[in-house]
């Protein structure tokens, strides 16, 4: 019995280590992910909310999108409807990242209203299966 | 065909719920009629489900394109070998796949099973018709692949040219197979327990379809690796993304119950425990499915958002509330044989290797769901990336690696010093050195120090097991070495199969270390330009743009860049990545004039890879700079790839040697108690 007092005592700790793992982990690495809306909403009640990083997804705004392959830049706008914000994103799109297609950009909303993107995924809402043809 | 195909899924609802009923009905008050009538419905459901299947692949091969699917997922000018793996490339083949693949091994299970077991095969039965049954009502009425269109396209929209890979062929069939067997342990579990024989006799009958699953699942997702990594561009093959963390969770509780049945089957503990890890492993093969099909959480990877999500959720309920039950109904019988005698012992590290895994598979179902769930609680959603499960993972993998060296060898109930030293000083030593050197060679990085020291350890278990398995074959039965190895191995295949099996985990760990050194460059060059960069083993790459062609291909109008590569100021050959536009052609004429082509999809890169055994070179050409030939380029460096692949086959290798036929089932014997075969050997000599 005394071996399962000890396991015991051993599967709380490996379980603490799990939860510990996990919860500093969230709190680290986890990231909002908000619509255009949400980030305005959150921005406008909370202005140091600029140097928070986050995840905006939203629509690229049809004919939007200048390249220059030069200095490795893309400047887009996004929007879901009611709020639009310009993104500039430096690196290299995926394939999938055209006109009206949905994103994701990763990144900080600059004071001046830019959003600033680290990272760019373009969801092709059923990637799998053919694009609607216009 | 597609009439008759249609017609195979009907019978199989009506077969299907006859072969529940009469399963279950039949098991309950052992009639014989009716259990022979259940064995007989699994047989007529695997066939009007092949009828059905090859009703779409008429239907797919003779380009049928009135019927949705077909005219979906494939086109006239789409090589053969992808027109045939559109039936599982869509979501509403994929179901029927699943329906027709359980239904085989539904009939198999009723056909290989030894009759010993004959008490557990009706219930058997009723399980298999059963998930099969819902597969098929979800075809039916929510996914009907042989749903007409009420006009007849020109041309079908294509494959999308991401699955346009051969391991895209062989994958999701692999991981399917993984998906779909766990149903078979799954309904012995169900079977044991409602038909009150709890003895191990149903772990003896599972034991290999657990190994043939746990193997497919791991195949499944290393093939997932593979096609990620060579076709989607980014140059890494494991993202964290919610479809590789679906195959992931059952094959990680698969693992945890392939260890703790050991512990059942010798010292008849943890009864209970492997219930609930096989009902887990068949939840979450489920959940799989449904988080890839429902489109519930936001992921480069989602199918279409469709009803099926709905159909899936109340399956996975009502799986969650039956079994509970009937566990609850059944604890008294589930009472354990032995207790837990030291700390020190197999037992323990066993447990401990359950604990660890069940609590890896946990993080990354939280993980996973944490956008829903943060939604759910907090109204906003979070997401976590990469570096939550990295930071959790790591940690807790390589605790997991250490028991992978330890657990084997300790001996059973308690381990006495001697056993310890005996069998883990030379291993401990080597693993120390491997720290040592790597410390004065400047390796700063704990983590991947730390990896190679365990991976060191583990080896050096291994191979002392073989060296003195081999030895005292050699010296108790005057064997030449290389037969002593074959009969070693041959005669005890499930241990011996199991420790390269270990290997090839622990050069899955090697490999996915050489990550932590990946270097990546962005450079946008003229013709004739270089790019330089450093690779983490001391090379230096040269890059040197030699320009962009445009060709046609069957299907497709192709860029290619081509790169001039060089190490350490010598040339290793020209690599080529491409760009690819594919389209289809709005009337059979072949080929195709450029004035009836129309794009389909986005277009798609095709990296260019080299391997060697130390790194591999990776190249993605990004586009060129509008009216220029300056071209954009993403050049990688990444270590130690080779070696996952590599990995991959060890395992299968250890999983095709424990699975051979003939092995006999050893219970463990009161001499048994140092662990490790040599051990085992002399004792029984010497008895």
């Amino acid at each position: 019995m005394k071996a399962k007092y000890k396991f015991l005592f051993g599967a709380v700790l490996v379980g603490g280590t799990v939860g510990f793992l996990m919860t500093s982990g969230i709190k680290e690495t986890g990231v909002y992910f908000l619509t255009p809306s949400e980030l305005a909403a959150k921005v406008s009640a909370d202005p140091s909310f600029h140097d928070v990083g986050v995840k905006m997804g939203a629509r690229v705004v049809h004919g939007s999108i200048t390249r220059n392959v030069g200095t490795q830049t893309i400047t887009f706008q996004v929007t879901d409807g009611t709020q639009t914000y310009p993104v500039v994103y430096r690196g290299l799109a995926p394939d999938t990242f055209t006109d009206d297609v949905d994103v994701v950009v990763e990144g900080r909303l600059e004071p001046d209203g830019t959003f600033r993107a680290t990272t760019l995924l373009a969801k092709c809402g059923s990637r799998y299966e053919t694009t609607p043809q216009a | 065909m597609t009439t008759l195909g249609q017609l195979g899924l009907w019978l199989a609802l009506l077969i299907g719920a006859w072969g529940t009923f009469v399963g279950f009905y039949g098991g309950y008050t052992g009639r014989p009629e009716l259990i022979a009538s259940a064995r007989r419905a699994t047989y007529a459901l695997c066939g009007v489900l092949v009828v059905a299947s090859i009703g779409l692949l008429v239907a797919l091969l003779k380009h049928d394109f009135n019927v949705a699917y077909v005219a979906n997922y494939t086109s006239r000018d789409l090589p053969t070998v992808y027109v045939l793996s559109a039936f599982y490339g869509g979501q509403s083949g994929s179901l029927l796949f699943w329906a027709v693949v359980l239904s085989l091994f539904g009939a198999l299970a009723q056909w290989l099973t030894s009759r010993k077991y004959d008490h557990l095969l009706p219930h058997v039965a009723g399980v298999t018709c059963a998930v099969t049954l819902f597969f098929v009502i979800v075809t039916l009425f929510a996914a009907n692949p042989f749903e007409r269109l009420p006009f007849t396209p020109a041309d079908g929209s294509g494959l999308n040219p991401q699955l346009q890979n051969p391991g895209m062929v062989i994958h999701p069939p692999m991981l399917y197979l993984g998906f779909i067997s766990i149903t078979i342990p799954f309904a012995f579990g169900v079977a044991a327990l409602l038909s009150r024989r709890l003895d191990t006799g149903w772990l003896h009958a599972i034991r290999k379809w657990t190994i043939v699953s746990w193997l497919f699942l791991a195949i499944g997702i290393t093939l997932g690796m593979w096609w990620a990594y060579v076709e989607l561009g980014w140059g890494g093959y494991w993202a964290w993304d919610p479809v590789e963390n679906a195959s992931f969770l059952p094959w990680l509780t698969m693992t945890a119950f392939l260890h703790s049945v050991m512990i059942q089957e010798k010292r008849g503990m943890l009864k209970k425990w492997n219930m609930v890890l096989i009902t887990l492993s068949f939840l979450l093969s489920i959940f799989g499915t449904f988080i890839t099909r429902s489109g519930i959480i936001s992921s480069v990877h989602s199918f279409a958002q469709s009803a099926v999500g709905y159909y899936f959720l109340g399956f996975l309920i009502f799986i969650i509330l039956a079994m509970a039950v009937l566990l609850w109904l059944r604890l008294p019988m589930l009472e354990s044989d032995a207790h837990l005698e030291s700390m020190v012992s197999r037992e323990a590290s066993f447990l401990f290797n359950n604990l660890i895994l069940v609590g890896i598979a946990f993080s990354v179902l939280w993980g996973t769901m944490f956008p829903v769930i943060s939604e759910i609680v907090r109204g906003t959603q979070v997401t976590v990336g990469p570096p939550f499960f990295n930071q959790v993972n790591i940690p807790l993998g390589l605790l997991l690696l250490a028991l992978t060296g330890i657990g084997p060898l300790i001996a059973w109930r308690k381990a006495s010093v001697k056993n310890l030293r005996r069998q883990f000083a030379v291993p401990v030593v080597s693993g120390g050195i491997a720290a040592a050197i790597l410390t004065a060679l400047g390796m700063g990085n704990f983590y991947a120090i730390t990896t190679v020291s365990l991976a060191v350890f583990v080896v050096g278990t291994i191979l002392q097991e073989f060296v003195r398995g081999v030895g005292a074959r050699h010296r108790l039965h005057g064997e030449g070495y290389l037969q002593a190895f074959a009969r070693l191995v041959g005669r005890n295949r499930r241990r011996y199969g199991g420790y390269v099996v270990h290997l090839g985990i622990v050069i899955y760990f090697l490999a996915f270390t050489g990550q932590a050194f990946r270097v990546d460059l962005e450079a946008s060059l003229n013709p004739g330009e270089t790019a330089e960069m450093q690779s983490p083993w001391g090379h230096t790459y040269a890059f040197t743009h030699i320009g962009v062609s445009q060709y046609d291909e069957l299907n497709r109008l192709v860029s290619a860049a081509s790169v001039e590569v060089a190490r350490d100021g010598e040339r290793m050959g020209i690599m080529k990545s491409e760009k690819r536009q594919h389209f289809i052609c709005s009337a059979p004429i072949r080929p195709c004039p450029r004035q009836l082509r129309k794009p389909s999809f986005e277009p798609s890169t095709e990296a260019g890879i080299r391997s060697d055994l130390r790194e591999d070179i990776y190249i993605v050409f990004a586009g060129v700079v509008e009216g220029t030939e300056e071209a954009v380029y993403r050049f990688t460096l990444n270590p130690m790839v080779w070696w996952v692949w590599f990995g991959g086959f060890v395992l299968v290798v250890g999983g095709v040697v424990t699975l051979w036929p003939g092995t006999t089932i050893r219970t463990v014997g009161e001499g048994d108690t140092q662990g490790g075969y040599a051990a085992q050997l002399l004792e029984s000599k010497s008895a």
